[in-house]
């Protein structure tokens, strides 16, 4: 088998008036793989993430091919879509603060996609739930399932959402900025947690950011997007030292890396080899190693 | 004292609904007894309000026509929201045809005021309070559509429902489990709202004669008697107003302080 998704000279454009947003992008994610997707607002990320997805507005137009496992998935109806999404393909979102539905405890929104695509009851999932919970480092995941969204912070919600898109162990999972919202010792914590529960479940990943120094953190190869076109693609390292594009050079003279972590390989993947499905249940309960203030406050 | 507006809700709509409920078995007098000896008494004892032009006791009529105005006012707003609501959540999920017809429609009905309908049917069936109730429902069935579609419309730009769309979660569970919960609020804030509504309408209906006929009390019909005798008797038209204002101001109040207990989001600001 080739890739979980191969994206062959896609393009969207929008209205009547065919505004392109995406021109003509080619990338494949093989099993378990990871592609950062960097690029300014209005570059086209998103898009191609909503239109992986099968998100886009009924007024979007979509050309080219984007084969799941071989199979196009550009102009299949709605229902086919539906089918895969959340299941085999789930995506963060960027803001935590209103991706949670407000008026729903966060323990059945965790749980929402899974009974879907499962037929379970939600009787039986409540310890799938808390388990997911705990496994994305929430503390006290009973009282966390049990509360309203704007009853957690940030760190909170953004993990929660995490442990939602990763409920079904999909192959692919596409991460929108799912840092940008956060502070940087939250987005730290949230990083770790979401390299740990890629790995275990081998998902694949299409991360989007445009931030390159938080794509270093989970990526090892790196897209660089800029008005519609890939421009340049490779390895992170080799970007950093050998820029080819002229954006991506003043992208990577914006990177704010931390002095403490020079590497571009995820520190955490190296710490942690044990990290594979099996050891799911050995997984240390509550918090990630590191909390500098002792917890995230409510 | 946020607990405040909750107790005179309650206090207010417990007073009707007692008042109602009490009307069934027993009243002070027979609402419908004529006493042309005590005619326009003032309030004092035995007849605690006073008498009106008839000589009926006015307490027990109030009694009597809150039976009748709680029964408009809901009756009005259980129709007018199970047609308008759906409506409202369809016109705001949908783009294209589908919203589109059912906003003309809507704006159809706006433009035909209550008292045209209750004419329609007071022609077709003869005016009596199911007609007038009707009248009123459907009259207000725009108003709900509106008000849901432009809740479902703030709901459907949130990034929650694109997270449960990217969940796989089809538009049907979408409207029901995250659309629903986050426009009842606003729903509940209207309904309080037009069963207020409900009760002047009918009482405006009954004063020109197109829902509850003559005979049965209301305090839409008491105000009209009452108006006759404005100079000579302003008490007389006091009582069904200061009903009228308890129940409307009640259920208005009660609505606003049930929206803040239950919504989440505004259940504990900490």
């Amino acid at each position: 088998m080739t890739g979980v998704l191969e994206v062959d000279d896609l393009s969207v454009d929008f209205g009547r008036r065919r505004l392109p947003a995406v021109r003509g992008i080619s990338f494949s994610l093989a099993p378990g793989e990871r592609l950062g997707l960097i690029g300014e607002s209005g570059s086209g990320k998103s898009v191609t993430a909503l239109s992986i997805m099968g998100l886009l507005p009924e007024n979007a137009r979509v050309r080219g091919q984007l084969r799941w496992r071989g199979e196009n998935l550009v102009g299949r109806p709605d229902a086919v879509l539906s089918r895969l999404r959340g299941r085999d393909l789930a995506m963060v979102f960027q803001e935590p603060m209103t991706a949670l539905d407000p008026t729903m405890r966060v323990g059945r929104q965790v749980a929402e996609s899974y009974i879907l695509h499962r037929d379970a009851s939600s009787g039986q999932v409540r310890g799938t739930v808390l388990e997911a919970l705990g496994r994305v480092g929430i503390e006290d995941p009973q009282r966390i399932a049990d509360a309203y969204p704007h009853q957690l912070s940030g760190g909170q919600r953004q993990r929660a959402l995490i442990a939602m898109a990763l409920m079904n162990r999909p192959s692919l999972v596409i991460c929108d900025e799912p840092t940008t919202a956060l502070d940087v010792t939250v987005q730290a914590t949230v990083l770790r947690v979401l390299n740990r529960q890629l790995a275990s479940v081998q998902a694949a990943c299409l991360f989007i950011s445009h931030d390159l120094a938080v794509v270093a953190q989970v990526c090892e190869r790196v897209a660089v997007m800029w008005r519609g076109r890939i421009v340049e693609t490779g390895r992170i390292v080799d970007i950093l030292e050998r820029p080819r594009h002229p954006y991506t050079a003043t992208l990577v003279a914006a990177a704010r890396f931390d002095p403490s972590e020079p590497r571009a390989v995820p520190a955490d993947l190296d710490a942690e080899p044990g990290a594979v499905p099996d050891d799911l249940d050995a997984e240390p309960e509550g918090a990630p190693p590191t909390r500098p203030y002792g917890g995230e406050g409510r | 004292m946020r607990r405040v507006p909750l107790i005179f809700g309650l206090v207010a709509v417990g007073f009707v609904v007692v008042a109602a409920l009490l009307a069934l078995v027993w009243t002070p007098y027979d609402p419908a007894v004529i006493d042309p000896v005590h005619r326009l008494g003032g309030p004092g004892w035995p007849h605690v309000l006073g008498t009106d032009t008839f000589g009926r006791d006015i307490a027990s009529r109030l009694m009597a026509g809150s039976r009748t105005c709680l029964l408009v006012g809901i009756v009005a707003v259980a129709f007018a929201s199970a047609f308008g609501i759906p409506l409202g959540m369809l016109a705001g999920m949908t783009h294209g045809v589908v919203s589109r017809v059912v906003l003309r429609a809507t704006d159809l009905l706006y433009a035909f005021p209550a008292i045209l309908v209750a004419m329609l049917l007071a022609a077709a069936f003869g005016g009596s309070s199911l007609t007038g109730t009707l009248a009123i429902g459907i009259a207000t069935v725009p108003v709900f559509t509106r008000v849901a579609r432009a809740g479902t419309l703030s709901v459907m730009s949130q990034d929650y429902i694109w997270a449960a769309r990217g969940s796989g979660i089809s538009w049907a569970s979408i409207a029901v489990r995250h659309v629903w919960p986050n426009i009842a609020p606003l729903i509940g804030v209207q309904a309080s709202v037009s069963f207020g509504m409900a009760i002047l309408a009918e009482a405006s209906l009954s004063y020109l004669g197109l829902a509850t006929p003559p005979t049965t009390p209301t305090w839409g019909r008491m105000l009209y008697d009452a108006q006759a005798q404005l100079f000579n008797a302003p008490l007389l038209t006091l009582w069904p107003a200061a009903a009228i204002v308890v129940a409307v101001m009640g259920f208005n109040v009660l609505g606003d302080a049930l929206r803040d207990l239950l919504d989440p989001r505004l259940r504990e600001v900490s």
